[in-house]
């Protein structure tokens, strides 16, 4: 990786933890409408998600089915956002997938006690719409929720949904 | 592939807080104070990743952002013209801003600083190394001006090791 892609990363995690922090701030100031923070998290990864697979999606051949979708997620996604692949991608396939990460980059910089478990969940927001809004601009409608064990490991978990 | 993931990250971001607040002038404060925050940190990393030394004076100060900071960060370089008599003041020229690909600001945002974040991260990252400094945008692409300028005036030295607030 050069100096300047991990600089590009470098300022991602930055604005990525603001949005965060200044979120839940503002939302116990009562300053902005209702403290529906992980919600809105998850609304703007979906934007960004649909942005990011406009972007590159462009040349690559159409998917053969939801499989080779759910790993084109896994590596190119997931490379090119995160730097790395998902570890493990698991399915009972019947819609169901499950994406582990073991060391998740928004979660590298916490602490891994298990005090900062209960926080975890406003990292995750984010990503969980990162990769439904993805998904969305695939064609395939879904729900995805994460969970985390043990810092910084994490799993998303994704449902589709049928249309 | 990832300045994109910014790009679109902060588009994102900007349309919520725009949904929140109801005037864009508390949009733009909320902009200014979360690039504070990022500043205050994004600092170290940069002394880490770029090994430069202490400024001695604003000048290279001034280089030392154009062409290593927003080069690292951003990916462009900006000019510096416009200094002030006194050497208190430049502007930085961006032809074009990352920031605001595929940006357009609907009519009823008018007053809205849509890149305001920067001000805040200069502002915040350079109280880090004990100057302040007052930040603002003087011309906006998005606003129909041809480039867009940055006006930076050094306002005073830091004297106090004071321990870094959230603002």
């Amino acid at each position: 990786m050069t100096r300047v892609e991990m600089a590009d990363e470098a300022l991602f995690l930055l604005l990525h933890n603001e949005m965060v922090a200044g979120l839940h701030r503002a939302a116990e100031q009562g300053e902005a409408e209702n403290g529906r923070c992980i919600t809105k998290l998850e609304n703007m990864g979906f934007r960004v998600g649909q942005g990011l697979i406009e972007r590159f999606t462009k040349d690559t051949a159409r998917f053969k089915d939801e499989l080779d979708i759910m790993k084109f997620i896994c590596k190119d996604f997931w490379t090119t956002v995160f730097k790395k692949q998902i570890d493990n991608l698991r399915t009972n396939h019947q819609g169901i997938y499950v994406l582990q990460d073991n060391k998740f980059r928004l979660l590298t910089q916490m602490s891994a006690g298990k005090q900062y478990l209960e926080h975890a969940p406003k990292y995750l927001a984010f990503t969980c719409g990162l990769i439904r809004g993805g998904l969305s601009n695939l064609g395939i409608k879904s729900i995805v929720t994460a969970e985390v064990s043990v810092m910084p490991a994490c799993k998303f978990q994704v449902m589709i949904q049928k249309m | 592939m990832s300045s994109e993931l910014f790009t679109l990250t902060y588009g994102a971001l900007v349309t919520q807080l725009c949904k929140d607040y109801e005037n864009d002038e508390d949009v733009n404060k909320q902009l200014d104070k979360m690039g504070y925050n990022i500043g205050v940190r994004l600092i170290e990393d940069f002394l880490a990743r770029s090994n430069v030394g202490r400024c001695h004076d604003f000048r290279e100060t001034a280089d030392v952002i154009a062409k290593v900071a927003f080069k690292m960060y951003l990916g462009i370089t900006p000019s510096i013209t416009n200094w002030s008599p006194a050497g208190d003041e430049f502007s930085l020229i961006l032809e074009n801003n990352p920031l605001v690909d595929f940006v357009e600001l609907p009519d009823n945002h008018s007053s809205l600083i849509y890149s305001n974040l920067l001000c805040g991260v200069l502002r915040g990252a350079l109280e880090m190394v004990q100057m302040a400094v007052d930040v603002k945008f003087v011309q906006d692409t998005l606003k129909g001006d041809s480039v867009t300028e940055i006006r930076m005036k050094f306002i005073r030295r830091i004297e106090d090791n004071l321990p870094v607030g959230e603002e």
